[in-house]
Order: C-alpha cells, then sequence, then structure tokens
C-alpha cells in the first residue's frame, strides 16, 4: 500500500503550474502570437482547421505548433510516469458533438476558457461576460451531474486507438514545421493568413517548445480550467481553480511588465461588444466542456495519455471549428445567436438523457 | 466490513461523487475504491483527505484499489 504523493498534484504544484502558464503565454504574445491569444486552444485548434482550408475565413488559417505539441508533452509526460493508457467506449460519438458544440460556443464568444482568462488578463472587459456565461453553463453542467449524468464507462483499449491521436498530433507538428509547397505559382497544400490573427505567429520553435511544456506540465497536474470552477461549485473544492487563478495573475502581470494590457471594452482584439453572445456562447462552450469532463486542453492533454474519447472530443472541435465559419456562426455573425440557442437546446437534451444513466457493472 | 465502489473508466468528476457519497452514507469505516488512473487516485484522495478520511492505494493489472479508512 502507498500514499498517493506527489509534488504535481499538491495544491502548491497546480498553482506553480498555473503560474508558469500564465507566463508561457503572455512571453507567446511577446514573441508574436496573436494578442490577448497567447494560447487559446479552440482560436488554435481553428485555425489549424484553417490551414487544412476546410474552413474559408482568409485570416484565421495557420497551422499552429501549439496544440500538437500539447498532445505531445502530455504523451510524453504519461509516457515517462507509467500513466499512457489506451481507452475508448464512452459515448464518443455524444463527445464529438459535445466537442462540436464546445467549439461553436468558444467560437461566438471568441475564445475558449483559457483565452477568456487571458482577454481579462490583458485588460478585455467583455471576457467578463464570457466568464460569467462559461460559470453558468458550467453551473448547468453541476446541475445535470448532481442529477446522476455521465456519458457511460471506457474501458482500457490496445495501443492502437491510445497512440492514434499522437500519431495524428506529430504529422500536424510536421506539417507546422515543414508547411509543405506543392504546385506551382506558389501553391501550398496549407493555407496561411497573411494578414489577420493567423498571420499573428511566435517562431515555430518557441512555440512547439512553450506547447510542448505546457502539455507536459499539464499533464502532471490535470490542469482544467472548466474543472477548477466545476470542483469550486459542486464541492467547494478550489484545488484546480487556484491554478487557473495563477494562470491569470501570472498573466496579467507579465502583461503590465511586457505594456500589453489596454483596459477597457471597445476595439478590443479579436472581440466584440455583444454582451449577450459574449454570455451566451461562453455559456453553451461551458455546458459542453462540463458534460465532456474537462476544458479544450484538458481534452488534448488526455488524448495525449491515451484516451480515445478525448480524442473524438478534440476531432469535434475540429468539425464545430469548419462548420462555425463556413455557416457564418462566428462572433457576432448572422447565425450566431441563432446556433447558440439550438447549441442549449440540443446539449441540454444529451444533459436530460444522460442523467439516471447507471454506471453498467462490469 | 469494508465497501467497495467500481469508479474505473467514469470521467471527472464522477469517480470524486461517487467517493463523496460513499464516505457521507458510510456504514463502514473502511471503504475501496477502484479506479483506473493516477488521476482519479489524487482526484478521489483529495475528496477523501478532505471529509477527514486517510487515502493508500495499490496497483494490480492496470487497476487502482484506493483504501479509504477513518
Amino acid at each position: 500500500m502507498k500514499r498517493p504523493k506527489d509534488f504535481f498534484a499538491s495544491g502548491v504544484g497546480v498553482i506553480v503550474v498555473g503560474l508558469i502558464i500564465g507566463c508561457l503565454a503572455a512571453l507567446l504574445q511577446k514573441y508574436g502570437n496573436p494578442a490577448n491569444m497567447g494560447v487559446c486552444v479552440a482560436c488554435f485548434t481553428r485555425d489549424i482547421v484553417g490551414a487544412f482550408g476546410f474552413h474559408r475565413a482568409g485570416i484565421v488559417q495557420y497551422m499552429r505548433p501549439e496544440i500538437p505539441a500539447f498532445c505531445l508533452g502530455a504523451f510524453v509526460a504519461a509516457l515517462s510516469f507509467g500513466e499512457f493508457r489506451p481507452r475508448t467506449g464512452s459515448s464518443p460519438i455524444v463527445r464529438f458533438i459535445l466537442g462540436m458544440f464546445a467549439m461553436i460556443g468558444a467560437l461566438v464568444f471568441l475564445g475558449c476558457p483559457w483565452r477568456a482568462m487571458l482577454r481579462l488578463a490583458g485588460g478585455d472587459w467583455n471576457a467578463v461576460l464570457g466568464i460569467v456565461g462559461l460559470i453558468a453553463g458550467i453551473g448547468v453542467g453541476v446541475l445535470f451531474l448532481k442529477g446522476g449524468f455521465n456519458l457511460g464507462r471506457s474501458y482500457s483499449a490496445r495501443l492502437l486507438p491510445g497512440l492514434a491521436m499522437p500519431f495524428i498530433m506529430i504529422v500536424l507538428l510536421v506539417l507546422a514545421i515543414t508547411y509543405p509547397a506543392f504546385g506551382d505559382e506558389g501553391k501550398t497544400a496549407l493555407f496561411k493568413s497573411v494578414k489577420g490573427p493567423g498571420a499573428a505567429a511566435a517562431p515555430w520553435v518557441v512555440s512547439m517548445l512553450v506547447g510542448l511544456a505546457i502539455g507536459f506540465l499539464a499533464q502532471r497536474t490535470r490542469f482544467c480550467t472548466v474543472g477548477g470552477f466545476r470542483d469550486a461549485v459542486l464541492m467547494g473544492d478550489f484545488h484546480l481553480l487556484s491554478g487557473v487563478i495563477a494562470f491569470l495573475v501570472a498573466a496579467f502581470a507579465l502583461n503590465l511588465v511586457f505594456k500589453q494590457f489596454n483596459p477597457g471594452f471597445e476595439g478590443q482584439p479579436a472581440a466584440h461588444t455583444n454582451h449577450w453572445l459574449n454570455l451566451g456562447g461562453m455559456a453553451l462552450a461551458g455546458l459542453s466542456f462540463t458534460l465532456a469532463g474537462g476544458c479544450p486542453g484538458r481534452q488534448v492533454f488526455l488524448s495525449g495519455e491515451g484516451d480515445g474519447d478525448a480524442a473524438v472530443f478534440v476531432i469535434g472541435m475540429m468539425f464545430g471549428a469548419a462548420v462555425s465559419h463556413n455557416f457564418m456562426m462566428v462572433a457576432t455573425q448572422p447565425t450566431a445567436p441563432y446556433i447558440v440557442v439550438i447549441g442549449l437546446v440540443i446539449v441540454c437534451i444529451i444533459g436530460f438523457m444522460g442523467r439516471q444513466m447507471p454506471a453498467r457493472a462490469r | 466490513m469494508a465497501e467497495q465502489i467500481d469508479a474505473r473508466g467514469l470521467s471527472c468528476p464522477q469517480p470524486v461523487l461517487l467517493t463523496r457519497q460513499a464516505i457521507k452514507q458510510a456504514n463502514a469505516d473502511e471503504i475501496s475504491v477502484l479506479v483506473d488512473t493516477m488521476t482519479q487516485v489524487y482526484n478521489c484522495t483529495r475528496a477523501a483527505e478532505k471529509l477527514g478520511w486517510k487515502a493508500q492505494y495499490d496497483e494490480k493489472d492496470g487497476t487502482y484499489e484506493l483504501k479509504l479508512s477513518k
């Protein structure tokens, strides 16, 4: 019998790692990543989807090294500490749909929970509405969880389902580094924004190294932005939330140092001032993430430790990014209000249908 | 007599919720929780310690058995 003891699992560990991630996020902005978007799991996943041409929003197409590096950093951490466990089978298709709506909601707000914190740390007060919406969505999710919601068990799987996502991420990282060009007239296999947020990027080496470090540390501490608020609301446990607050504080402090702090509602980078959409979009995202068991970053890290269901969630997010832009559902575009309402209804139906579903014995 | 909870394969926060529920309704001085990731070992340990219980664990064939005691 062993006593569970690990620095990274401790209260101090999660705060230290939150501070490190916050500093790295602000540094990435200084090195060229878009303003208030040092690391945004939703935005960067969307940029990757755009790089493939799966959506045609020309200003947000770039093969970001951070996302594959997140997954691979977590993969290395999981392997080194004997925590790589191929597993799958917990309602993958439902997780796909939740990933899709989580992304759709996040793109209405223009950022995942990570970016909501970074926007706040940069003085974008619209983020307050987003965070209020996020907490509201998580609160509704907690009600479903209290009512017995679950997506069923996953089961240990063979190596292949666990290795699939790390392998896909290696391919993405190679593409990000090489940016292969085919054909004549400089046409490339991958799209790359020439203006807008997609054109703002830190050098790939910096992005990759920071991504690997964050993936490694986050896997060890189970850093989770949605889990932070969920545990606080659900059972007054502030363990994960203290890491999220540390992340916010560190990013805020470095933003002050680098003069990246510009307070206000108007004219904020990659943001809009429609309060209802900021609130509603993040409520949809928060509810979807809560039902799926974690924030977008956490889903990427889990996919790196062999969780095939989290991998399906991430693919769902990619699909959501494509439909968001192709159907003009992003930010204040015409269909955004409708999809927020439709999304909330559908995700609530998922919540109701998953309640009282007894975890089957095995 | 020890009570046993099988939380293997469940997503966050189910294992913790089941652990808390078992502790609050405990008739026994000892509860055993089965989980299959170290994440859940730590999560359930934190939940148990917060309610004043102690935790120890063992691993066998990819399953962690967490022994909680008063």
